[in-house]
């Protein structure tokens, strides 16, 4: 090493003493390839079948103890804000939750907490509520969610829908258990549309031109670019993407979409923005009750979807058993009825109908009639024949399958 | 102070400027040019091949994006330039004493936050806002007519919320003119347009590229303006990389467009340093 004091290697290390293309070729480009491979993004290399180990649950809930708090993430409308259920449940155990209501779309949601998952840290909430769908299985195949005890479910056990146990996304309710179910539909505003809207083609009706929004969820959008076309999104193949794809990209060209939104819908037709959109039943209620508005829900002639929404308890929860204790409170009957009435999405608990009936008897006035009509809702409480314009979401066999259902319909969200 | 410190103490001053940039640019932009060319999913993990084929795809899928951002940045500028230079010229020549009151009040709006400045125009060009219900109602304008979700109102957004940046270069430049060259053209009777357009241009140039360089690299880059008072056919570049890297947890995809953003935004400044023919155009800026 020559020394620092020496003139000509100080003017070595300023200056540049040979081209850049030179250093490149020397050495940088081997060093520089080889950092390049370094900083590859850690998956979480589970790719096998979802289907858990026989002692994953005893694994994971070993040695795990209540700590008296918890961290429960949420969507918005999806409780009464003075939030009476959580109130109780405090009351009743003496836990105390931190309610957000921070999600507002899966996608964001899953890129957001994917990383501090995939490095096995907390993410801040011990209970989520996820939709079935592509990030759902991303979840799922991650290895993200908690194996579900279900001898701390008892409520559960007793009350819930039995079909539940049978959605495909998750067959035996091993990792979640439904918080409500609901159905994508059409809301709109009738003083503006001036006539009633009863199916998907009016989505497509120039004469609201820039009044029209849709879901920017990919599975939401891609649901209703198909139905308008008459296909069944479960069975549709990569071919009806591309028709649907088609479908959405007129809609958008024609000026005939204002935008594509997440749960943010809710405003823009609550203040004139869209005129007609894409909607989530209970959420247009609620805006009813709680805005004073008047608008419509319908569920369109060519079909709805129909989705649910579950709990889930990230594998790095720091207080798992406090969530599931949670968890089952929303499955007394009482509780469940009580939240129903508020949020007007499909109920899981069947035994919640009589309790509303028997609310909607002793109550008087308007809060009767509200009531004796979300006890008999079809939005609420489903019989088989409403089921029969219901459908169902595409499952995706492989994540080669869904990577190529997502590069069909986003660059369109992304237009 | 002996000779040996007095030779050392160059590098000790680069030192922190060294690692700052180490840490804070070259890592980062090694870790994303890796990123580019990773392949895998979110789920199974991202691993590196050197697929460079992503930033082709990335160029067919997003090229519209790419290029109206370009667009909406341009046009942001120069409407920047239109509306910033009368002010600052005003402000320089004609404030007075009062130079730093209108400086502050010029500034006072951006103390408060970007997005929320963005928020509030939102609720002022909303349809049925105040600005717009009772032109409505009044049968002024149809049912359907709005304001945001137009190119209009995205680039109405990047010309407000960029403002300053193009305001005080430009008034920097200005302000340093003496006046007496000024009053030297005039005594050898040039008009005031003439004194202007030879003197007073020319010497507020780079005040002006510096302000182009302050503005019309972020406004292109920008994803709030379009996020907030766009529709879905105005997206620009910013919120298809926020939504690769946000959304899709696409990060190859997300990293390339960056890549291919910051060449292209390299080249138009280098391409307009070269047609302004100032030659060390960035030292001047700079100065």
């Amino acid at each position: 090493m020559p020394s620092l004091n020496d003139p000509a290697f100080l003017r070595g290390m300023t200056q540049s003493r040979f081209g850049r293309r030179d250093a490149l070729r020397l050495s940088g480009l081997s060093a520089v390839a080889m950092a390049l491979a370094a900083c590859g993004v850690e998956g979480t290399g589970k790719t096998a079948a979802s289907a858990p180990a026989p002692d994953a649950v005893a694994k994971f809930w070993a040695g795990k103890k209540g700590t008296g708090k918890l961290d429960f993430a949420n969507w918005p409308l999806y409780m009464d804000p003075k939030q009476p259920e959580l109130k109780k449940f405090t009351a009743a155990t003496g836990v105390t939750v931190n309610y957000q209501e921070v999600i507002e779309e899966m996608a964001p949601w899953f890129a957001k907490v994917q990383p501090q998952l995939a490095a096995n840290q907390s993410i801040g909430y011990d209970l989520m509520v996820i939709t079935n769908g592509i990030q759902f299985k991303q979840f799922v195949d991650s290895g993200f969610l908690a194996p579900l005890d279900h001898s701390k479910l008892p409520n559960y056990v007793a009350n819930a829908a039995p079909a539940y146990a049978n959605e495909s996304f998750d067959k035996g309710n091993v990792y979640t258990v439904p918080f409500t179910s609901g159905i994508s539909g059409i809301a709109y505003d009738p003083a503006k549309t001036k006539r009633p809207i009863t199916k998907l083609a009016d989505l497509w009706d120039p004469a609201f031109k820039g009044k029209v929004g849709m879901f920017s969820d990919t599975q939401e959008l891609g649901n209703f670019g198909m139905l308008v076309l008459g296909i069944d999104p479960a069975d549709s193949t990569p071919e009806d993407w591309k028709r649907a794809a088609a479908k959405l990209k007129e809609q958008k060209d024609a000026g005939i979409l204002r935008r594509y939104y997440d749960q943010s819908y809710i405003e823009a037709i609550g203040n004139g923005e869209v005129w007609i959109t894409q909607a989530w039943s209970g959420d247009i209620f609620q805006k009813n009750v709680s805005d004073g508005t008047n608008l419509q829900f319908v569920i369109p002639e060519e079909g709805g979807t129909l989705w649910t929404d579950n709990f889930a308890i990230p594998i790095t929860a720091s207080n798992p058993v406090d969530a599931l204790t949670l968890i089952d409170f929303f499955y007394q009957v009482d509780i469940a009825a009580e939240l129903a009435e508020y949020i007007s999405f499909v109920c899981p608990v069947p035994a919640a109908q009589q309790k509303i009936r028997d609310d909607a008897a002793k109550a008087t006035g308007d809060d009767q009639k509200s009531l004796a009509a979300i006890a008999e809702s079809p939005l609420v409480f489903p019989v088989e024949a409403d089921y029969s314009k219901l459908h169902y979401y595409r499952d995706f066999k492989t994540a080669a399958e869904q990577q190529e259902y997502q590069s069909t319909f986003e660059p369109i969200v992304l237009g | 102070m002996s000779r040996g410190k007095r030779l050392l103490a160059p590098y000790f001053l680069i030192l922190p400027g060294g690692v700052w940039l180490l840490l804070f640019f070259i890592v980062p932009m090694i870790t994303m040019l890796s990123l580019s060319l990773q392949q895998g999913d979110v789920v199974s993990g991202y691993v590196f091949t050197g697929h460079w084929q992503t930033y082709v795809d990335a160029i067919v899928d997003y090229k519209t994006q790419l290029i109206r951002s370009l667009i909406y940045g341009a046009i942001a500028t120069i409407l920047l330039i239109v509306v910033a230079f009368p002010v600052a010229y005003w402000i320089a020549f004609y404030a007075g004493r009062r130079k730093a009151t209108f400086l502050f009040l010029l500034l006072l709006p951006f103390f408060v936050s970007f997005v929320l400045r963005t928020i509030s125009w939102r609720q002022i060009l909303t349809d049925e806002g105040f600005l717009l219900g009772p032109l409505k109602d009044a049968g002024l304008l149809s049912a359907g007519f709005h304001i945001l979700g137009t190119p209009a109102a995205v680039i109405g957004g990047l010309v407000y919320n960029f403002l300053p940046f193009m305001v005080l270069p430009v008034y920097v430049a200005l302000e340093r003119i003496d006046p007496r060259v000024v009053e030297a053209a005039r005594d050898l009777y040039a008009t005031p347009l003439t004194a202007f357009r030879k003197v007073i241009l020319p010497l507020a140039l780079p005040g002006v590229f510096a302000g182009v360089l302050m503005t019309f690299v972020p406004a292109s880059s920008d994803y709030v303006n379009s996020a907030v008072l766009g529709s879905s056919s105005t997206t620009m570049i910013g919120q298809v990389i926020q939504a690769q890297y946000l959304t899709s947890s696409n990060y190859p995809t997300a990293s390339a467009l960056s890549f291919l953003l910051m060449a292209v935004l390299l080249i138009g400044v280098f391409a307009y340093a070269r047609a302004l023919g100032t030659e060390d155009v960035m030292k001047v800026a700079a100065r």
